[in-house]
């Protein structure tokens, strides 16, 4: 069997990112090509920095105090650190779908309308509203109730809700943080499907703990770990099929055989 | 070490050392919220027997129909609107004050301070909370009665305004530390939430957190109106005695509790209706004051959000 690399345009450039909390250095010179309309998995350890580096990417880092970043991420041909770009703007192109499901306190509508209300999007609001719903799979089982509170849904259609609350902007990437980790199988699986199906429109990156999920939904894969200091580090990045049937490198084989986690 | 005689015998008599605390821990807490129990209900017993005298003198219709508060000067009249109104005006006049300032103050606190502002801020804010009300009182009749003067020149020197405007200023504390506890139990992830979506700062702090917290919001304000209803020493130096069925913040008022005040100083026998009336008009403001705290605390429970 050969696995050709096909060659995509490449939407995020990661150039020798350090990222530090304080003293402690949490990744080091990471770099990477993400490419469009591909999913992109990261992989490793709990603690290796996965959820540090997709912070990376819509500078939520800049939220944490004390935290550090040197080197580049280059979006759209600019750097997205450096100090003219407004990390707001960043964050309306680079949406974020996180681990827990976090809609907010409001009705299901104005979940998904938010978005779009504080880009001060003029038009219509229930097309938008409709389409983004439908995009994260989810309208058949809210146009009726799109008024009820988002409490009212369950774990999984609340998280297809935040899918859709990012989706609504039209974001050009979508960074999913261990989506499906508080989600049942079934809710896992639908998410999944969404994910497969996203990925003609946006180029995806997707932290996750568990391989196979990564090994069924994304075409690239990175797998990070932390060395004795806690750094965590970028062991390799290829073809999904590549990492997971012949790696490079002997602590992916590893980690892939489960010989550490 | 389980079998070592001597280590167990101290840990028996540490057990019931531990047991015989609890004892007597146990008694005096109990015995605490027993006493405390027993004082609100004499408290209540006393005022409604009390009213109770001036009730059978007073209809309760003329009581809450007539619009003339005069105990004293002839022709009596026993109609509580005045008073109450007077109560109202100057709770209306210091929401105005206490709910913008003590909401703005609580989401610079809870979402903007840095750490160490914060540090100075609040205990500020504690001491503003700690001044005695009689200063407040004396505040509001020679230092802002004077400068409203500037403004409204036909005003009278007891007035319902200035002790509104200082009664919120005094209250700020109060609202805006219940305030900020209802923006700090706003889970992180909502605020993250948004600014995933590309709000700012102030989009994720007025559209976000303080929607997510209104119930504990709204239980503040009304927490803290309830205060200001109960207040007594800075309306009865600075708001007047008059009764006086006016909505005219440059009136002088009177408030229910200054009424009290004036009664209790006063010289009225012991037993006469005007000394029963401020039973009547105590047990009104005890039922006003519980209504809006239990509604303050209903309005937490019923609306709470389970994030
Ligand atoms: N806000 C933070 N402040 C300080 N240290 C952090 C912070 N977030 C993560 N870390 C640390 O950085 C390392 C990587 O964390 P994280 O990116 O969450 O790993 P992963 O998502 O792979 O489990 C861990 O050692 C973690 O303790
Ligand atoms: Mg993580």
């Amino acid at each position: 069997m050969t696995i050709e690399n096909k060659i995509n345009k490449v939407s995020l450039k990661v150039k020798d990112l350090s990222v530090y909390y304080g003293a402690f250095k949490a990744l080091e010179e990471i770099s990477m090509d993400i490419e469009e309309n591909q999913v992109t998995a990261l992989i490793g350890p709990s603690g290796c920095g996965k959820s540090t580096l997709l912070r990376c990417f819509n500078r939520m880092n800049d939220l944490f105090p004390n935290t550090k970043i040197e080197g580049q991420i280059i979006y759209d041909d600019i750097d997205i650190y450096s100090q003219a770009i407004d990390p707001v703007l960043i964050r309306s192109k680079i949406g974020m779908v996180f681990q827990k499901p976090n809609p907010f306190p409001k009705s299901i509508y104005d979940n998904v309308a938010f978005g779009l209300k504080i880009n001060g999007f003029v038009g219509n609001y229930d097309e938008e509203v409709e389409r983004a719903l439908i995009q994260s799979a989810l309208w058949e089982e809210v146009k009726d109730r799109l008024n009820d509170n988002a409490f009212s849904l369950s774990g999984g259609q609340q998280q297809r809700l935040c899918m859709a609350r990012a989706l609504a902007i039209r974001p050009d990437v979508i960074l999913l943080d261990e989506p499906t980790s508080a989600l049942d199988p079934i809710a896992t699986v639908k998410i999944e499907d969404l994910i497969n199906v996203l990925k003609k429109d946006y180029t995806i990156i997707i932290v996750t703990h568990n391989m196979q999920q990564a090994a069924r939904v994304s075409d690239k894969t990175a797998f990070l770990l932390s060395g004795e200091n806690r750094c965590g580090k970028l062991i390799e990045m290829d073809a999904t099929e590549k990492i997971f049937t012949t790696p490079f490198k002997k602590e992916t084989e590893d980690y892939i055989t489960g010989r550490f986690s | 070490m389980i079998k070592d005689d001597k280590n167990l015998k101290v840990r028996r008599s540490h057990r019931l050392r531990v047991k015989i605390e609890g004892k007597v821990i146990g008694f005096l807490v109990g015995s605490a919220a027993f006493i405390t129990i027993l004082v609100t209900i004499s408290i209540v017993w006393n005022l409604a027997q009390q009213s109770l005298g001036f009730f059978s003198e007073i209809s309760i219709i003329e009581f809450f129909s007539s619009t003339r508060w005069s105990p004293i000067l002839i022709p009596r009249e026993f109609g509580i609107a005045p008073l109450v109104a007077g109560t109202f005006l100057v709770m209306i006049i210091s929401s105005f004050v206490a709910v913008p300032i003590g909401l703005a103050v609580a989401i610079f606190l809870a979402e903007y301070a840095p750490n160490n502002i914060r540090k100075i801020l609040r205990p500020m804010l504690e001491v503003l909370a700690g001044i005695p009300t009689i200063v407040y009182g004396y505040f509001a009749l020679t230092f802002v009665t004077p400068l409203l003067k500037l403004v409204f020149d036909d005003m009278i020197i007891f007035n319902a305004l200035s002790a509104g405007l200082v009664m919120g200023i005094m209250i700020i504390p109060f609202v805006s530390s219940l305030t900020e506890d209802a923006l700090i139990s706003v889970p992180n992830s909502l605020r993250q939430a948004s600014y995933a979506l590309g709000a700012t700062k102030f989009e994720t702090s007025i559209k976000i957190v303080v929607p997510a917290a209104l119930s504990g919001i709204v239980a503040a304000f009304i927490l803290g109106l309830s205060r200001a209803i109960g207040e007594t020493m800075l309306v009865t130096i600075a708001a007047g005695a008059t009764p006086n069925l006016t909505f005219n913040p440059i009136e002088s008022i009177q408030t229910m509790t200054a009424y009290i005040v004036q009664l209790a100083l006063g010289e009225a026998a012991h037993g006469s209706v005007e000394y029963q009336s401020i039973y009547a008009v105590g047990i009104l403001l005890f039922i006003i004051t519980f209504a809006m705290n239990t509604l303050g605390h209903w309005v937490v429970r019923r609306w709470r959000n389970v994030y």
